[in-house]
């Protein structure tokens, strides 16, 4: 059986008009017309920019990156002074994003897992209060939010002078929360190597016992086992590095507070706000997630005898992840981009540093590029990240 | 605030597309064809710019916009307002967004070269200061070292800071703040133990804003040169000249004892050949700027002459004096060049 056009003969060869009238042609052509008019526009845009900020004498270049900031920063994870140069600011604002991101998702997953279950809670005051929390916060915008906790903190809490010591060496004030630390030593990087050791020596035991568990049934205690390798390879570092004791403990001199480890209300009340705000949603995926578990796995959890708490976290609790992790990497990734909102209250974050750094520079086209793609990057590794973890709680079909 | 500058900066890309920015005479134009003065001032600063009660803007920064807005316009009332921090004030100007700037901004050789920018006077002469609760006892600016200070992003200010806890080898620590209410908030609330900005604006914050003035003291030390003066877009000399010797006539004409009360009769009557030239009754000036001959006349006779707009905002409402800020005749720095 032929095809009908050659019915009308293979003698004709195909016309121009032929060549477009094929669909596998034309889709070819109209994806590369539409790609070659973005990229048209996107030059046209770029160039005209260009062109325009040296007609208005604007400087245009990532050059300035290497000068000296002259400005201080409040507080930085890194050594950073004014006579740093611009991109260490940067760096220290993004340090700064990533810490209060990160201890925000932790935060946030933790508080919103258990207002989520106390949501479903068989107890009539515990549900109200849990519904309560989840309705008032998550209907209030979260830069409101900010201005509150912010407002609140410096002004219940007391002036240095009088600061209040709920535990010994642990000062609470208008200027943040002050914690005694251990004064810097070798014997502390060496702990931190050997954490990491521990850890990679218990993923070898895990992946042991999992072994011999397959094999013979036996199962292991892999909890205490591994708590047992990571305190004991840390506390031998810290024996080997000379058991250092010297704290720097908090206390007044001059205007401040010296010494300790300070945490700023600015901090604090991005921290707080975001944590807050993130939690209530993250405790409706989570409710959502535990009632999208049907009602049988309960009942036969029931049936077998296993307590209602431990039904919770062994049976349901891991099948209603499955439904919560995509709708959990959104509430995430929200937390991360809403941290920019720092800047409203004073913490030095990425948009903060920024947005100093585009006014003493006057390059602002740059340093909104170079914030914008580090906002990206962020989000694409936390997703990234979430999809890993997504595939790996997935049902393994078997 | 990060959605404003990002908008901003958006704008400055569509501004920079539609190109029109850069010819001579555009500004202009675009004023007239409008009908009124887009001005960015502060969000509140009494006696520089600030909203008052009935949500009229007032200040000698202000003053400046609504002079131009006569000198063009032949109304002074006929400005727009754009209310911007320090954070998002260039931006708005280079995107074209606004037409000036009179926001108490310091010039500086970055701003004036690499920003884009052509500052066209000053209005007022300053120099950053510190603000300080009088309960700490503090009597001068050396005894600051370990003290936590107030301050907003993006201006000489956070800079100048720096540099003298540096030179005088002291540390600090920075609360930085863009929104100045939030800021002075915070400093009220006891976050930090110093406020800093230009002497001026503490002097503001302190009459303003606190409680109990007189629980603050502004510290004897000024540790920087802050000339503020208003600042147009690079690119458009017409629009320069023009917003320059608008700022020109005022202080000219403190110089000529022409004031609003007897600028009609010093037209009619005077003989003197120089207010004859500002105020157009021999002609020349107000075409070689592009505008009409009362160009100068408007401005005097709706806004006042520099030292009245002076009186009435800075003195009246901070009880500052002239100082520097007198003409040059009486030992001070302002200084008309002449109209002619």
């Amino acid at each position: 059986m032929s095809k009908p056009q050659h019915a009308h003969g293979d003698v004709r060869s195909k016309s121009f008009v032929d060549y477009l009238n094929d669909e596998n042609v034309r889709a070819v052509l109209y994806q590369v017309i539409a790609i070659g008019l973005i990229i048209l526009a996107g030059w046209y845009l770029v160039s005209n920019t260009l062109n325009n900020l040296e007609k208005q004498n604007i400087s245009t270049g990532y050059g300035f990156l290497d000068l000296e900031a002259s400005f201080e920063i409040g507080e930085s994870m890194i050594d950073y002074s004014a006579k740093s140069d611009y991109a260490t600011a940067l760096l220290v604002g993004l340090l700064n994003t990533v810490k209060v991101s990160v201890l925000g998702i932790i935060l946030c997953t933790l508080i919103g897992t258990i207002f989520g279950v106390a949501r479903l809670s068989s107890n009539w005051i515990v549900r109200k209060l849990a519904t309560a929390y989840v309705e008032t916060f998550r209907n209030i915008p979260v830069l409101l939010q900010l201005f509150f906790w912010y407002a609140l903190i410096p002004s219940a809490f007391p002036h240095p002078r009088d600061a209040l010591e709920p535990l010994p060496g642990v000062l609470l004030t208008s200027r943040g929360m002050y914690l005694p630390v251990p004064v810097a030593d070798n014997a502390y990087t060496l702990m931190g190597i050997a954490a990491i050791i521990a850890l990679v020596v218990i993923l070898f035991v895990k992946s042991w016992a999992k072994k011999r568990q397959d094999a013979t049934g036996q199962p292991f205690p892999m909890f205490l086992a591994g708590l047992g390798i990571f305190v004991g390879f840390v506390f031998l570092a810290y024996l080997i590095g000379g058991a250092p004791t010297e704290m720097s403990i908090p206390a007044l001199k001059g205007f401040n507070i010296r010494g300790g480890y300070n945490i700023s209300p600015e901090f604090l009340a991005v921290l707080i706000g975001l944590t807050v705000y993130t939690s209530t949603y993250v405790a409706e995926v989570v409710r959502s997630g535990i009632q999208a578990v049907p009602n049988g796995q309960w009942e036969a959890a029931d049936s077998l005898g296993v307590r209602r708490s431990v039904a919770l976290r062994k049976v349901i609790l891991p099948q209603s992840m499955r439904v919560a992790i995509p709708p959990l990497t959104n509430q995430y990734l929200n937390l991360t981009k809403n941290s920019s909102l720092a800047v409203a209250v004073g913490y030095p974050d990425l948009v903060s540093v920024s947005n100093t750094t585009m006014n003493q520079t006057g390059q602002a086209i740059e340093a909104i590029s170079i914030f914008m793609s580090i906002y990206l990057g962020l989000s694409l590794l936390t997703s990234l990240f979430m999809n890993w973890f997504n595939k790996k709680m997935a049902l393994v079909e078997r | 605030m990060k959605i404003k500058t990002i908008l901003a900066a958006g704008a400055m890309t569509v501004a920079a597309v539609a190109a029109h920015n850069a010819q001579a005479g555009a500004v202009l134009d675009g004023i007239k064809a409008k009908g009124f003065v887009q001005c960015g001032v502060n969000t509140g600063l009494p006696g520089f710019s600030s909203a008052n009660a009935e949500g009229k803007w007032e200040g000698i920064d202000v003053d400046i916009c609504r002079g131009i807005a006569a000198a063009v316009l032949g109304d002074a009332n006929s400005v727009q307002y754009t209310p911007l921090t320090a954070a998002q004030r260039f931006t708005a100007l280079q995107s074209g967004e606004i037409d000036i700037l009179s926001r108490n901004t310091t010039a500086t050789t970055t701003r004036d070269a690499k920003l884009g920018l052509t500052f066209v006077g000053i209005n007022y002469y300053d120099g950053q200061g510190f603000l300080i609760p009088k309960a700490l006892g503090v009597t001068s600016a050396t005894e600051l070292d370990g003290a936590t200070v107030c301050v907003e992003p993006g201006t000489t200010t956070e800079l100048n800071l720096a540099d003298y806890f540096r030179a005088k080898g002291m540390s600090f620590e920075p609360v930085v703040i863009e929104n100045i209410n939030e800021a002075t908030a915070a400093f009220f609330s006891g976050r930090c133990d110093v406020y800093t900005t230009d002497a001026s604006g503490l002097a503001s914050i302190r009459t303003t804003m606190a409680e109990n003035p007189d629980d603050y003291v502004i510290l004897p030390e000024i540790i920087s040169k802050e000339p503020l003066g208003p600042v147009v877009a690079q690119g458009d000399e017409q629009w320069s000249d023009v917003a320059r010797w608008s700022f020109l006539a005022m202080v000219e004409a403190e110089e000529f004892g022409v004031t609003m009360g007897n600028v009609d009769d010093m037209k009619a009557n005077s003989t003197n050949p120089g207010i004859q030239r500002l105020l157009g009754v021999s002609p020349g000036m107000g075409e070689a700027l592009g505008l009409d001959e009362e160009w100068a006349y408007r401005i005097i006779k709706n806004v006042g002459n520099y030292g009245e707009s002076y009186e009435k905002n800075v003195t009246a409402k901070l009880g500052l004096e002239r100082g520097i800020n007198a003409l040059w005749t009486d030992g001070g720095l302002q200084y008309a060049w002449p109209v002619r």
